[in-house]
């Protein structure tokens, strides 16, 4: 086993965004959907600082912390909305949320 | 030292990743997602990343999680009951996901041949101090478009989530 590298980062990032995608496609919880879109920004986030460390430059880091940010305001805004809908179709369930379908 | 650190806490993160989106319960995939930030935290410590390392607990361990747990308090989600899945999708999903993945890290090594070796304190830019140097100085204007960001998230979540709608 060699040292780490940058390279390892990278593919801890890519399996965690596989993994994210795969719960935002497969599951039916609106919860655990936006859950799973925080590991997808989290993946995102390791590969800019693991880039960061290695271009030794510190604007990786910067907008990780913009990504932070975002998704910070997409949580609370998700769960607003899912709370309205709850109140209205007594349900979390992405697919009974069928009111657009034709 | 390094390695025993990444390996040890890569591992955690991805089967804390994998628990979040195979549990039947919300509260059990929030507290994995709280396992997940953890560690990704300790490797943005190796990474020299200490603010951010910091910001990732209080942030998303400390805010987010509290927000997700409470919402599902409110909310009383219980287990999800499983769907009927396509004999195809159950029988070639795991395969073309190690597919996928291996496809992904076959191109990263081929073109981002990563020469550069990743060592514990090599890279230290990443204090409060010189992170916000930047954000203040170079970084201002996005810096104040995000605060605007989070004033409209703060105003559109009270207005989504308020009793008459």
């Amino acid at each position: 086993m060699g040292p780490i590298t940058t390279t390892h980062y990278i593919a801890l990032s890519a399996a965690l965004l596989l993994i994210g995608t795969i719960g935002v496609l497969t599951r039916r919880n609106i919860v655990i959907v936006l859950m799973s879109i925080e590991l997808i920004l989290n993946a995102v986030n390791i590969n800019l600082i693991a880039f960061s460390h290695n271009l030794h430059n510190v604007n990786g880091q910067i907008f990780a912390i913009f990504v932070i940010t975002d998704a910070v305001a997409e949580a609370a805004v998700g769960l607003g909305i899912l709370i309205a809908l709850f109140r209205n179709k007594e349900t979390v369930l992405a697919d009974e949320v069928d009111l657009l379908k034709w | 030292m390094d390695v025993i650190l990444f390996l040890i806490f890569a591992i955690i993160a991805v089967v804390c990743a994998v628990n979040v989106v195979v549990q039947t319960h919300p509260i059990a995939s929030a507290i994995s997602l709280v396992g997940v930030m953890g560690s990704l935290a300790v490797l943005y410590l190796l990474l020299g990343a200490e603010f951010l390392a910091m910001a990732q607990i209080i942030v998303y361990a400390g805010a987010i999680m509290v927000l997700f747990v409470f919402v599902i308090m409110l909310l009383n989600a219980g287990a999800e009951s499983k769907r009927g899945r396509s004999l195809v999708a159950q029988l070639l999903g795991f395969p073309l996901l190690i597919a996928l993945l291996a496809l992904a890290s076959y191109f990263i090594q081929r073109y981002y041949p990563g020469t550069a070796t990743v060592q514990f304190g090599a890279f230290k830019a990443g204090t409060a101090q010189n992170i916000g140097r930047a954000l203040f100085t170079q970084y201002l204007l996005p810096f104040e478009v995000t605060s605007i960001l989070i004033l409209i998230a703060i105003v559109g979540a009270v207005v989504l989530a308020r009793k008459e709608l």
